[in-house]
């Protein structure tokens, strides 16, 4: 299976999306990252229980602070798949690419380039 | 402990726009434990606050630091040899905490960065509940443990009122009757006859009515 997806996209290992914390979010923002999205393991089958659903609410708590500064709350987004998904993570990966791109960049990477 | 809620970020960008250089000091007590004003929730208004300011092409410098508590001088000390550096603070910490670190640092704008609720309980994790009202004459020995002061609507030391149906209080389906589980833990315990007994009319003047207060120990003080 040998899938492409947009090579645009830096992957984070994490053990579990429940070790995604909202500050872990905003600095990559703050940082000058255009998206983030977080891929999980589908609702009701994370093996630590709660982790997925943990990872949600930090999601949510992301777009909503993103808003708030401007920054734009779509540009942070929760997927959830199994891990033999592989054709649906590269979806997602070209889903989440193309809605960063119609959106633009980052308005803090553009601020902070005139900053500079 | 004491419980707070998070402030809305506008409402704190608000406060210090206009500043260069602002701290934003969390505490690691109550406000941790109920995730409004702890070390993590620092970290994110900090964020928040540097990527609010540089969209919006002000350049601003905040930084971060929590103490282990902002309601004694010795920790609130070891802020005082930066403290001059900044323009504004913005404190995480209770109502307490925000005064008395404006108390110390006299000269330094001191903002609010959480609104302080009550003294309260974990029901479960995101639900605190008020527990205490601090009237300074505790009563609970004869309440069964449950406090009619903080937990009745109308304060009764003697319920429940006409207003309790089927153990709920007339201002919200989802609010026990306090004096429902005063009488059922009462009854639980074996000592409903206590439930006769009239209280006396309460002295309050050991509450907030009787104006600020203050606890001297003289046992204990240097």
């Amino acid at each position: 299976m040998r899938l492409r997806y947009p090579d645009t996209i830096r992957i984070i290992r994490v053990p579990c999306t429940g070790k995604v914390d909202l500050i872990h979010i905003l600095r990559a923002f703050e940082k000058g990252a255009d998206g983030v999205y977080i891929v999980g393991c589908m609702e009701g089958d994370c093996r630590f229980d709660n982790g997925n659903l943990r990872a949600r609410k930090r999601v949510e708590q992301a777009q909503a602070i993103l808003d708030k500064v401007g920054v734009g709350g779509e540009r942070v987004k929760m997927f959830n798949l199994s891990s033999g998904e592989g054709p649906r993570f590269a979806e997602y990966a070209v889903e989440m690419t193309e809605k960063i791109e119609e959106m633009g960049p980052n308005p803090i990477k553009i601020a902070m380039q005139k900053a500079a | 402990m004491i419980v707070a809620d998070k402030k809305p970020i506008e409402e704190i960008i608000d406060m210090v726009k206009g500043y260069h250089k602002i701290l934003i000091v969390g505490c690691n007590e109550c406000v941790t434990v109920c995730e409004a004003g702890g070390k993590k929730e620092v970290g994110v208004l900090a964020s928040a606050l540097r990527m609010y300011f540089m969209n919006e092409g002000e350049k601003i410098e905040v930084d971060e630091i929590t103490l282990e508590r902002q309601c004694d001088h010795e920790y609130l000390e070891e802020i005082r040899n930066s403290i001059d550096q900044y323009d504004a603070v913005v404190s995480l910490a209770c109502g307490v905490g925000v005064q008395f670190m404006a108390e110390k640092y006299f000269g330094t704008p001191v903002y609010p960065g959480v609104n302080t609720c009550f003294m309260g309980v974990t029901e479960e994790r995101g639900v605190w509940s008020e527990r205490c009202q601090g009237c300074g004459q505790c009563i609970l020995d004869k309440t069964a443990g449950i406090c009619p002061i903080s937990r009745c609507a109308k304060r009764l030391l003697n319920g429940p009122c006409g207003g309790s149906t089927q153990g709920k209080c007339e201002i919200s389906k989802d609010l026990d009757c306090a004096w429902q589980l005063i009488i059922d833990r009462l009854k639980e315990l074996d000592r409903l006859d206590e439930y006769e007994e009239i209280a006396p009319i309460k002295d309050w003047s050991t509450e907030r009515a009787g104006g600020p207060r203050k606890v001297v120990r003289e046992d204990v003080r240097q």
